[in-house]
């Protein structure tokens, strides 16, 4: 029998510690809804969406009830457009056609965001994919949920330099067209190496084609229970604060693994995977900075970040891939500046950078996340910033990502406001010295030796 | 046997128990345990219950129990076990 103090650990981690279901994301393929015509298409999809996720919004609420546990997010991941629209699409705006589709189909089953208006490009582009690709800027300021990716590099195939230099320039288009509200629209925009099939968070989020028809993928959170966990065990060595860690990640991934079980036996959908990130709130005590000042550092980005870093990562997939067996997306921590309030206090105070951010991660998931730099950047600039971290993907054979936002009108010393989940963030300096040369020179960047690994 | 566990957090004061129990005798709910504790200066109790054969349905109890907790100035929560369950046990 379940003893009272057990009880009582949890409800707290719930009520005082912010532990909840982060999002309950549905994959759906979209790969037969290709018609003869764009309206065809459309149709298909909006109907196939539809149908599939009418009770989405609802069993998570339902299961919420149940359990007690708050899930935040109820999502859909779709397979990448450029796939679904290649025969149809003749211009960029006969994709934008689509993504309006999918941004109505959303308002209609009551999610928050739906992903995968995406293209995999990350060896060359198809027609299709640079079409797709252009369209991004127009998608993303006339629909409100739709999220876009691109997978531009893996470890197998290198980087695809002509679509990182095309997207520095797509990156600022769209911080144009959406400068009246901070650039927004960049926030719901990533760049990948190495994107992962079964993410469940957005805005990276699509549904692979390695996938079946239709599953749910289950993304947890908790960073506030990892950092009430590790108050407890201040000034305890490494193997202590190792193992508090682990247990907690477990306990937090047990949860997941209810839910997702639930609403997969609920909706009729098969259980994909959970995806075990730290993910911050602006909210105050659901920071991933908290844990690390509460590991030892004044601030994040101080000496020690990293390695701080890297072993709470490690921690929390050792703790995790115990408590489910399919453990897949990101799975790790992430540490988007303008969603984590620590994060931007470290900003503020000087303490963190764009370059201590790089190196951050290279050891957790996933990339340069909701960094705002100023809106004069160049786009060979942001094309730069962007290929660092694709290289630091490729050769590490792991996920990175960039979501940069350039605020148009707005400078270092400034604050961009998103709202919501999004949060703000404060201007970030760029290093000024050019890469143009580098950035135009064109072609791709080969993959990586794998062997000789000395 | 699904059960579900029923939890009261707040300020001690009388009649708590008693309140909460005439509710569940009146909605033909079993109680097979009951534990009580003081944590950090206040009253925590969960009741182990049995809600198979009760008159109405999980959302509902949770609703009703959640507004006899706000008249007695404690929050009140009915959760399925399998969430305590499977937090802490393999």
């Amino acid at each position: 029998m379940i003893s009272i103090n057990e009880v009582i650990e949890t409800n707290a981690m719930i009520s005082r510690m912010n532990l909840d279901v982060r999002t309950i994301t549905m994959g759906i393929s979209l790969l037969d809804c290709v018609g003869g015509t764009l309206k065809e298409t459309c149709d298909n999809i909006y109907n196939k969406i539809t149908m599939k996720a009418k009770d989405l919004v609802y069993t998570g609420e339902e299961i919420s009830k149940k359990y007690g546990i708050p899930i935040v997010n109820k999502r859909i991941s779709v397979t990448p457009i450029a796939l679904v629209g290649g025969s149809v699409c003749k211009t960029s705006d006969d994709f934008v056609e689509i993504a309006k589709t999918l941004d109505r189909a959303a308002d209609k089953v009551g999610v928050n965001f739906i992903g995968g208006y995406s293209a995999l490009v990350s060896k060359s582009m198809t027609k299709a994919d640079e079409l797709l690709i252009r369209s991004i800027p127009k998608a993303l300021a006339v629909t409100g949920k739709v999220c876009s990716s691109v997978n531009t590099g893996s470890t197998k195939t290198g980087i695809n330099m002509d679509a990182v230099k095309l997207i520095g320039e797509i990156v600022l288009e769209t911080a144009e067209l959406t400068k009246d509200q901070d650039s927004i629209g960049c926030a719901k925009f990533v760049v990948f190496c190495n994107a992962p099939d079964d993410n469940p968070f957005m805005a990276g989020a699509f549904h692979g084609v390695t996938e079946a028809d239709c599953i749910i993928n289950v993304g947890v959170s908790g960073p506030g229970v990892v950092k009430a966990a590790l108050e407890a065990v201040r000034g305890e060595n490494f193997e202590v604060l190792c193992e508090t860690i682990k247990k907690t990640a477990f306990k937090i991934t047990r949860v997941g693994q209810l839910v997702a079980k639930e609403a997969s036996a609920r909706l009729g959908v098969p259980f994909g995977i959970i995806d075990l990130s730290l993910a911050p709130t602006p909210a105050v005590g659901d920071s991933v900075g908290e844990i690390l000042e509460e590991i030892g550092l004044e601030f994040s980005g101080a000496p020690g970040t990293t390695a701080a870093l890297a072993m709470l990562n490690d921690q929390v997939k050792k703790g995790g891939v115990m408590a489910s067996s399919y453990v897949g997306g990101l799975s790790g921590a992430f540490i988007p500046v303008s969603e984590d309030q620590r994060m931007i206090d470290a900003v503020e105070a000087g303490a963190l950078t764009i370059e201590k951010l790089e190196a951050m991660t290279c050891v957790c998931s996933v990339g340069l996340d909701m960094l705002a730099i100023p809106g004069d950047t160049k786009a060979t600039t942001i094309s730069g910033i962007i290929a660092d971290e694709m290289a630091l993907g490729m050769v590490n054979q792991k996920t990175t990502a960039v979501r940069i936002i350039p605020v148009i009108g707005k400078t270092v010393g400034d604050k961009a406001e998103f709202g919501g989940l999004l949060g703000y963030a404060p201007i970030m300096p760029v290093n000024q010295y050019s890469c143009d040369a580098f950035i135009n020179r064109g072609g791709r960047i080969p993959a990586p030796i794998h062997s000789f690994k000395n | 046997m699904k059960k579900t566990i029923i939890t009261v957090v707040g300020k001690d004061r009388v009649g708590i128990i008693a309140k909460v129990c005439v509710y569940l005798a009146e909605n033909n709910i079993n109680i097979l345990d009951i534990a009580q504790t003081i944590v950090d200066g206040y009253f925590n109790m969960m009741m182990v219950v049995n809600a198979e054969a009760a008159s109405k349905d999980h959302d509902q109890i949770a609703e009703d129990l959640a507004g006899i907790g706000e008249e007695l100035g404690v929050q009140i929560k009915a959760q399925q076990e399998e969430i305590f369950d499977m937090m802490h046990r393999l």
